[in-house]
């Protein structure tokens, strides 16, 4: 049944127009991606806007190709130049720029770029198969159950995230009060405006993400003063078949980080966590972990792999539950409420085009990014040697034009700019932005659910425990709240019995 | 970290990390109780038909000023010699993050075109060390592709001054 209506995806995603506007996305995903200071949800955030008038599938097909056409892009920087255009590319250049240094720039990125096709294309199957199933499923889904996956959403950011945890949970609640700012949709009451009109709208996640990401990746960039000094790139055809000759010797790692990806994508771990994850693995159970950081192919293929597949699979949430993965998806989803879509497992039903018609586009615009990627890298390396006193205002403008049209209001554009320093402090603090983002888009949607689920219970919390699915939920999300203590304490009886044992 | 970072580090005067953990700490404090008066002032609590506007939004705040305490304590015992940024490293971000302000107020009098031509013009010259004309025809130029996109082909009013208005725009 579905596969009827993936086909039907595909009638939609393969109009001329649709596969027109997936082109541009993909080459302006990959020159966002190859930029620094410009990165995936920025950018969404920017276009957002230009796509109101749109169709919401074609709308959500250009979006969403910008955001594989950046996945793509970040591993060019990452190999050529040692620079990360995007975090989740850091990891690509351990290996990537040895590789390139060697002179073997052509087979790194095309197994980079080949890594990445294959993680997201084991996205997209994941996504194809369950996000249907779990969408069917959460239709039975009431209040408290839906609090309760928000609930988890926010507990794994907690509980997997690194560093500070008090940070984590700062930026979260921070999120929500900022999103709580405005009218109160349920009872139409003021809140937080202090007799301030242009509070009344509220702060919308848009600005928030363009100054978050956009300004204040513009900021950091500066300080660390950039020189581009790239690897010459030469990507025929015969270097790409000669690596993809060799790539299926490496079908273990590629398997083990489209898996990790999927299941960090899934849970909001994203592209960052997975691709270091990815890298980490392929080095534990490589024979010969010594190679790695010198110049290993499976060390540009698993982080590769997956990034891209988390970046994939951080759809599925957003698609089936109306819950995103990543910040990229979050802001995919403001986009789904600003299109007049209610995101949610109903989505499937009510909107089956859209659906299966993104579904469609997620195949079709990996293989137009693989392609398109493989054939213009000389072209994206030269924009990298555009010098960063051009780029950099050419972004700020960008950014402010993009702040300025979400609401055609002035007080945007300010607000931009001092999300941009809180960016900037915040990054440099190794505050976590992403559950900062999700708790601004999520916050009146998951409010909602936590004040009709404890209306029906008289504001007894237990009521998130008092069905076995929505207890199920809840209490899974106390347990990757709690994880680092859960696996402390193992850590801590585990010496005990290991002294022990080797005797 | 490398051994010239290390070098400029020396020579460089620095913000201690730890002072700033602890303002933005101080900062989100504040911000969570203006959070809990805000909200306990339009009711935060329990009303005939449910939960009362501050509800939610109150137990945030508490949410944030708990955790800035923990973000504050944790700033008190980080070592004192870390750095947050050195002064040739915000120098370059406080020459760019000024004139942006600049840019942002001069949006409101000359409209969006004119002032992006205006801020990137200046800031290839200023920054770049470009030649006068370079910088003048990448500004103009810009700004003449984002007005087409914007305003011809996409329809999005950006705001005008009175150039635009000049062009019967």
């Amino acid at each position: 049944m579905d596969l009827v209506h993936l086909l039907q995806g595909f009638a939609v995603a393969l109009s001329w127009y649709n596969l027109g506007l997936m082109l541009i996305g993909i080459l302006l995903g990959i020159v966002v991606g190859v930029l620094p200071g410009l990165g995936g949800p920025n950018a969404v955030a920017i276009l957002l806007p230009m796509t109101f008038s749109m169709q919401p599938t074609s709308a959500i097909i250009l979006l969403s190709c910008i955001y594989w056409g950046a996945l793509f892009g970040g591993a060019i920087t990452s190999i050529l130049f040692n620079i990360p255009g995007e975090a989740w590319s850091v990891a690509t250049t351990f290996d990537g720029y040895p590789l390139a240094q060697e002179g073997r720039a052509g087979e790194a990125l095309t197994s980079a770029f080949t890594g990445s096709f294959i993680g997201a294309l084991s996205g997209v199957v994941l996504i194809t198969f369950l996000a249907p199933l779990v969408a069917k499923f959460a239709l039975k889904f009431g209040p408290p159950e839906f609090f309760a996956v928000y609930f988890l959403t926010f507990c794994s950011f907690v509980g997997m995230g690194k560093g500070s945890r008090f940070k984590i949970v700062a930026a979260m609640a921070l999120g929500f009060g900022l999103a709580a700012v405005g009218m109160d949709t349920i009872s139409g009451q003021l809140r937080m405006t202090f007799g301030i009109g242009q509070f009344l709208r509220g702060f919308d996640f848009l600005v928030v993400v363009i100054g978050l990401f956009g300004i204040s990746e513009i900021l950091v960039t500066l300080e660390e003063g950039l020189a581009f000094k790239g690897k010459k790139a030469a990507l025929d055809l015969q270097v790409v078949l000669r690596t993809w000759k060799q790539l299926p010797r490496y079908w273990l790692t590629l398997l083990r980080s489209s898996a990790v990806g999927c299941w960090l994508g899934i849970t909001p771990g994203g592209a960052v966590a997975a691709s270091f994850m990815g890298y980490g693995l392929a080095k534990k159970f490589a024979r010969d972990p010594d190679r790695f950081g010198r110049g290993a192919i499976e060390g540009v293929l698993a982080p590769e792999t997956a990034a891209h597949a988390a970046g994939t699979s951080a759809l599925l949430p957003m698609l089936a539950l109306g819950i995103p993965g990543s910040a990229t998806a979050a802001v995919l989803l403001g986009g789904l409420m600003v299109w007049g879509l209610q995101p949610g497992p109903l989505l499937f039903v009510e909107q089956p085009q859209f659906v299966w018609g993104l579904i469609a586009s997620m195949y079709l615009g990996n293989i137009a990014g693989l392609v398109v990627v493989l054939s213009t890298v000389p072209l994206f390396a030269a924009i990298l040697r555009i010098p960063f006193a051009i780029v950099a205002p050419l972004i700020i403008v960008a950014c402010a034009i993009g702040a300025f049209s979400v609401h055609g209001a002035m007080f945007d554009v300010w607000l931009m700019l001092v999300f941009g320093v809180v960016g900037y402090v915040f990054k440099k603090l190794d505050y976590p932005l992403a559950p900062m983002v999700l708790a601004v888009v999520l916050g009146d949607r998951a409010e909602d659910a936590f004040r009709q689920a404890i209306l029906g219970s008289q504001g007894d919390l237990r009521v998130f425990w008092s069905h076995p699915l929505s207890a199920s939920i809840s209490s899974l999300a106390l347990l990757l709240l709690f994880w680092p203590l859960i696996t402390a304490l193992i850590h801590r009886l585990r010496p005990a019995r290991q002294a022990v044992a080797p005797t | 970290m490398s051994a010239e970072a290390e070098q400029t580090e020396a020579s460089s005067p620095r913000v201690p990390r730890w002072m700033v953990e602890l303002a933005v700490a101080a900062l989100l404090l504040a911000i969570g109780v203006v959070m809990i008066v805000s909200n306990a002032q339009i009711g935060a609590g329990w009303a005939a038909d449910g939960p009362q506007s501050g509800y939610f939004p109150l137990r945030m705040g508490v949410l944030l000023a708990l955790s800035s305490v923990g973000i504050g304590v944790q700033a008190l015992r980080m070592p004192k010699d870390l750095t947050f940024v050195r002064w040739d490293q915000l120098k370059p971000v406080l020459q760019v993050t000024i004139p942006m302000v600049g840019y942002v107020a001069l949006i409101q009098f000359t409209g969006m075109y004119v002032a992006s031509a205006l801020f990137v013009a200046a800031f290839m010259k200023v920054m770049g060390k470009y030649p006068l004309w370079k910088s003048v025809l990448t500004g103009v130029l810009s700004s003449a592709v984002l007005f087409w996109v914007f305003e011809i082909k996409f329809s999005v009013p950006m705001p005008k001054g009175p150039l635009e208005a000049l062009f019967g725009y």
